[in-house]
């Protein structure tokens, strides 16, 4: 089996390394910085922190170079899914592509150029330390499940490959319950520390913000409710979870470490996805609507 | 209003306050109250110099000491978040005097009228300039100051001190009841200056086209719905002074912006907050000014 990430950052690294472990599967990685590829094809790709693993790999800029592949796992962020699909569409003209990034629209972006789609949500996460090194941070479940017309087998095979190679995954028929719980969490939360500077924890020990976040969450519910959308868990447990000194309560969103590096944030894929669907399926999502905006005019003030 | 406009005590010597003393000592004995005795001594020795759309000195009497000052009306010239306190130190001084606020939002009257039984004139001003240092003040926008009765005063009142800010140079207009007035500077701030502060954007156009422009509108429209429901009818429409505001070609930093990016206490309590439990009074949902206050506050809170 031939599986090739496309981008490979922090997460997109986590699924390359561990993936690479297997015999049976040979893996590729697409991304777009020359020093990180250089790496790791001159060292290979290391994982440190909550696993040590030191990945063999082959990987490209240039999209020209990948073969024929069956599987693709793409981990951009989400402004970056059309560009990476329309590059690298060609090689898995035979195969099945996946998403395991954040937010809404990516299915689709992937489905205007390649034919058989998988959706996905993940759950691990890290951060890049250097060329070729990504620091592993926390361990965590993916969910799969087919987009349109893919067939179940296919989403089944890369499931237990993940799995068999250290990242546990379930192939699910309807995966966007799972899907939507981390976007309605994002969405509510996320834009909340980008627009304050505030931690997740210091978000949620105010009460009336904490008010604002629930009023986002519901909007979201009610937009995957009306898609017939059962959530496989409330995200508002997972959001006071979160906010616990021993999980995340000091946790920067990683919006706001977009907002304070001044790096285009995933806020239209996020609250914009939210009011998208909304309008699609007539929910008034207006607290979503003035988010978006917000966070948007932040990065217009940039220029 | 029985006491005499030929001697002016502004206190608080920031934009707005330098702006309005500078002026008004070229047609009155003007003092300035501040809150250092260090800006206190530079303006008796410099005086208050203006540049930008007026170029002079004007000659002032300074203390740190209200004790010292006499005056027959008092111009509280502070940011709303200083009001307060500076209120406090007025309680038994300028006997006599009728005290004039000039304060964003809503309240300040309130705020005032607690410390002492001094007659109350209302007054907003959209004037802006620069302050480059304690002496020296740069006079940027010379739109208009509004004045209105408030308490124990009338509307002649409110026009004689007009006609003598006008007189001094700079832009003021009296109105028989200033509410209608208020109310429209008041949604246009809660909208505007909110946005502002949370985005980093100046007053530009992005403010009244697209998605912003979209937020924006439906900022005034709660506005509105809170005006109407409260019983004011509107001086002006506050989307159209957002409009007109973001056309004049020069990108206006307000100062909920200024403050937050200085990490200072902002107004909001005074502007969207104001706007916020007077929605709550009159039983009207402003789901989205509720929003930025909560955000505005937050962002406050991030400081530490």
């Amino acid at each position: 089996m031939r599986i090739c990430i496309v981008g490979c950052g922090a997460v997109g690294s986590l699924f390359a390394a561990n993936l690479a472990q297997l015999d049976d599967i040979e893996v590729w990685a697409y991304d777009a910085s020359r020093e990180h590829v250089d790496a790791i094809n001159a060292d290979g790709l290391r994982l440190s922190g909550a696993g040590e693993v030191l990945g063999r790999l082959r990987a490209t800029t240039d999209a020209g170079e990948l073969p024929a592949c069956d599987f693709g796992i793409v981990a951009t962020k989400a402004m970056h899914t059309g560009a990476a699909i329309e590059a690298t569409a060609h090689a898995f003209a035979g195969g099945c592509v996946a998403t395991v990034q954040n937010g809404l629209g990516n299915e689709e972006a992937l489905a205007a150029h390649v034919e058989r789609v998988i959706r996905g949500t993940t759950f691990p996460a890290g951060k890049i330390v250097g060329p070729g090194h990504v620091q592993w941070d926390v361990k965590g479940d993916t969910t799969l499940g087919p987009y349109g017309d893919t067939p179940f087998e296919e989403v089944e095979r890369l499931a237990r490959a993940c799995t068999r190679a250290g990242m546990p995954t379930d192939a699910v028929r309807d995966a966007r319950g799972p899907q939507w719980r981390k976007v309605i969490f994002n969405a509510s939360t996320n834009p909340i520390g980008a627009l304050t500077g505030l931690t997740h924890g210091r978000v949620c020990e105010r009460p009336d913000l904490r008010e604002l976040v629930s009023g986002l969450v519901d909007e979201g519910k009610a937009v995957a409710a009306a898609q017939g959308i059962v959530l496989d868990a409330d995200p508002e447990a997972l959001i006071d979870h979160a906010a616990k000194p021993e999980v995340a309560y000091n946790h920067k969103a990683s919006m706001l470490q977009d907002v304070e590096a001044r790096r285009t944030t995933e806020v239209d894929f996020l609250n914009g996805g939210i009011v998208r669907f909304g309008r699609e399926h007539g929910v008034p999502t207006p607290l979503n609507e003035a988010i978006w905006a917000l966070v948007k005019g932040v990065e217009d003030s940039w220029q | 209003m029985a006491a005499s406009l030929s001697r002016i005590c502004v206190a608080g010597a920031g934009t707005i306050g330098s702006l309005l003393a500078a002026h008004l000592a070229t047609v009155a004995d003007v003092s300035v109250l501040t809150r250092r005795e260090e800006h206190a001594r530079a303006l008796n020795d410099e005086g208050i110099r203006v540049s930008g759309r007026a170029d002079f000195t004007g000659r002032v009497t300074a203390s740190a000491d209200p004790g010292e000052l006499d005056a027959g009306l008092v111009i509280l010239a502070c940011k709303g978040s200083d009001l307060d306190a500076l209120a406090r130190r007025l309680a038994g001084h300028f006997a006599g005097a009728t005290v004039m606020t000039v304060q964003n939002g809503l309240g300040a009257e309130e705020v005032v009228g607690a410390q002492g039984a001094w007659p109350l004139l209302s007054a907003v001003t959209f004037m802006s300039g620069t302050r480059h240092s304690d002496t020296h003040v740069e006079y940027i926008l010379d739109t208009e100051t509004w004045i209105g009765p408030y308490r124990d005063t009338t509307p002649a009142d409110a026009h004689a001190v007009a006609d003598l800010i006008a007189s001094s140079g700079l832009k003021a207009e009296a109105f028989n009841d200033l509410r209608p007035a208020q109310w429209s500077k008041l949604i246009f701030n809660a909208t505007v200056n909110a946005v502002a502060a949370l985005t980093g954007l100046p007053h530009d156009p992005h403010f009244a086209e697209g998605q912003l422009g979209a937020l924006v509108h439906a900022l005034v429209d709660e506005g509105k719905a809170t005006a109407s429901a409260a019983g004011v009818e509107l001086w002006e429409d506050p989307w159209e002074m957002n409009v007109l505001a973001t056309k004049r070609g020069h990108a206006h930093r307000p100062s909920m912006l200024e403050d937050v990016t200085a990490h200072r206490p902002t107004e909001i309590e005074l502007i969207t907050g104001a706007l916020v439990r007077e929605a709550e009074k009159h039983g009207v949902p402003v789901p989205l000014h509720t929003a930025l206050y909560r955000l505005v506050k937050a962002k406050e809170a991030s400081y530490s």
